[in-house]
């Protein structure tokens, strides 16, 4: 059996006429959670616009479930990819059960009525994590940690082989935001998930992510850099992350440090 | 999950029953109380196809308070589902018809058709099918404006205030207009500015009444998505929306809705803004499956309570609309937005 869930393939992204960066090839398998770090401005959104579908790219090739995105139909690619954005949603005024059971949307039909199945589901994905005793709380009354729990509910319930995150950790304190890495990473071992995350996060993502997605600047463009933690800690490949910055990766630390 | 939903519907009956009964109650007393005198006997005769004692009474019930009444309830009815769709489709709590300048540019439309094209004079059905056009045309421009700004600029306070600025820009063109229209035609066009659900008689009723009903129902219909666009674009999309053929859709549909009742009532405003938040309030959820009904039966209340203080408290004649609607609303809208940290759907 194929594996392979994401693909790109000598892949152009970005606006306008100048890509941010040209030729990326990557492969995201069942089962791996990969980090995808940055600097701030040097586009992760814009790549992970492009890796689910938001975002056409200029060149090159975009493959989930071996077939191109942009073939699939929208209906089909929300049963293929789901994500978790950083955008300030208005559901306060849905319980927690109604959040997480909009996850089903691409599989129910056209007046989105849940079958006892898809109620079993957006129970599995509430207990998944750890939020099935809050079914009938209002979003609004959640903490944030919880409150992020429950749209990753929400992409688990939508049953996609890939889950992509923009920066779920942003707005969190340390607990909840070791919390999300580790139940991310949970889900991605147990439920065979492919999950790329962006994060500003470099202890967990060194600790916790099969490969890393590294955004560095040469100076003269941008590369995109893949690799396994430690291979990119040996090659000194995370020291180009800051480059000209007032910072260096320190090894002991798993972190960056001033310098 | 059963038990959530029954504690829902509860909730839900709780609340609905009594606004339901006190719209029935509305609507009989405006049937049996006006501006004119009526026994409560030739009332019951003229309802039932008897012959009242007094000859006037059939005229009066059948052809003006009935189709008020209705006029009323359906226009308060459209209004708030029009509300609701913006405020979903943009996002924002705040948007309505007439804040967005959508029942500004429908009244642009009459004009045009009234001060412009002659025609103020004319009334009927004839006059009423020219007004329709427009407004559909005016508020359907004006949708367009908000869409094409809506990705232009950042944030959704700037959206309320370009759409606010648009509303200016077709008040001036309106103003522009009146100055060279004739005297006969100004007066028609001021009458009709001042909101009135009286305007619409039987013969209207039928054209009127189709339109509204179909269209509230055609929104039934968009449930789904509409739930979707409550996570805001990118999640909708990402659960397999079409994003723009769903915003056109309900674009579309909140521009009928506004445009029809513009055109028979004159640009009412406030309701669209305000009963929605009314309705989510009272039944503390923002899931249109719920959202969607209540939003229209608390819109056609609304109608129904502005029009029996237009003739309730006008002492014998009928206040505009338009002198009612804000008392009502502003109120309401201050207590949303000072309380807005408090209020689930805004989190």
């Amino acid at each position: 059996m194929n594996d392979t869930v994401l693909r790109l393939e000598d892949v152009a992204v970005g606006y306008g006429s100048a890509p941010l960066y040209d030729g990326v090839s990557l492969r995201v398998s069942r089962g791996e959670l990969v980090t995808l770090l940055g600097a701030n401005g040097a586009g992760k959104s814009t790549l992970l616009r492009c890796v689910t579908g938001r975002l056409a790219p200029m060149r090159g090739l975009v493959e989930v479930a071996g077939r191109s995105l942009s073939e699939i139909p929208p209906r089909e690619l929300a049963r293929l990819v789901s994500i978790v954005s950083t955008g300030r949603e208005l559901a306060g005024a849905l319980t927690v059960a109604e959040l997480v059971a909009l996850g089903r949307q691409p599989h129910t039909g056209f007046f989105g009525r849940l079958s006892r199945h898809d109620r079993e589901v957006v129970g599995l994905a509430m207990a998944a994590v750890g939020m099935e005793g809050f079914a009938q709380r209002q979003v609004a009354s959640l903490s944030d940690g919880e409150r992020q729990k429950v749209m990753i509910a929400r992409a688990l319930a939508q049953e996609t082989p890939l889950m992509v995150l923009d920066e779920p950790t942003a707005f969190l304190d340390v607990a909840s935001r070791l919390e999300t890495m580790q139940l991310l990473s949970r889900l991605a071992r147990e439920e065979g998930k492919a999950v790329i995350l962006s994060s500003h996060d470099v202890g967990s993502a060194l600790r916790l992510s099969q490969r890393l997605w590294l955004i560095s600047d040469s100076g003269v463009g941008r590369t995109l850099v893949d690799g396994s933690p430690d291979s990119l800690i040996k090659s000194d490949a995370l020291g180009s992350l800051f480059r000209g910055r007032p910072v260096r990766f320190s090894e002991e630390a798993m972190d960056f440090i001033p310098s | 999950m059963c038990s959530v939903d029954q504690v829902a519907a509860g909730r839900m009956a709780r609340v609905l029953l009594p606004v339901g009964a006190a719209t029935v109650v509305m609507f009989v007393a405006l049937l049996f109380f006006g501006t004119v005198d009526l026994p409560a006997g030739d009332v019951w005769q003229a309802l039932t196809g008897g012959v009242p004692a007094n000859p006037a009474a059939s005229l009066i019930v059948v052809n003006l308070r009935l189709p008020m009444a209705c006029c009323a309830f359906l226009s308060g009815m459209a209004l708030a589902v029009a509300g609701l769709l913006l405020q979903t489709t943009f996002n924002n709590p705040l948007a309505g018809p007439s804040i967005l300048g959508v029942s500004t540019g429908a009244s642009l439309g009459v004009a045009v058709m009234m001060l412009l094209l002659g025609g103020g004079s004319a009334v009927g059905v004839a006059h009423y099918a020219g007004a329709l056009v427009g407004a559909v045309a005016g508020s359907a421009v004006m949708l367009l404006l908000l869409l094409l700004f809506s990705r232009l600029v950042r944030g959704n306070a700037m959206l309320l205030i370009v759409g606010i600025l648009l509303g200016y820009l077709a008040s001036s063109a309106i103003s522009i207009l009146n100055f060279y229209a004739t005297e006969e035609g100004v007066h028609s066009f001021v009458i009709w500015g001042l909101g009135s659900f009286s305007g619409v008689m039987l013969a209207d009723l039928a054209v009127f009444g189709p339109l509204i009903l179909l269209t509230v129902a055609a929104t039934l219909l968009m449930v789904k998505p509409l739930n979707a666009l409550l996570l805001g674009a990118d999640y909708a999309e990402s659960m397999g929306v079409s994003l723009s053929a769903t915003r056109n859709r309900l674009l579309l549909l909140s521009g009928v809705l506004t445009a029809v009742v513009t055109a028979f009532c004159g640009p009412v405003g406030f309701l669209g803004l305000v009963m929605p938040h009314v309705a989510r309030l009272t039944l503390a959820t923002s899931n249109h499956n719920r959202l969607l009904p209540a939003t229209a039966l608390w819109g056609g209340f609304s109608g129904l309570l502005c029009a029996c203080l237009s003739i309730f408290a006008g002492n014998g004649g009928v206040l505009p609309v338009n002198a009612i609607t804000p008392l009502l609303s502003v109120p309401v809208i201050m207590y949303v937005i000072v309380n807005r940290d408090k209020i689930s759907y805004f989190r």
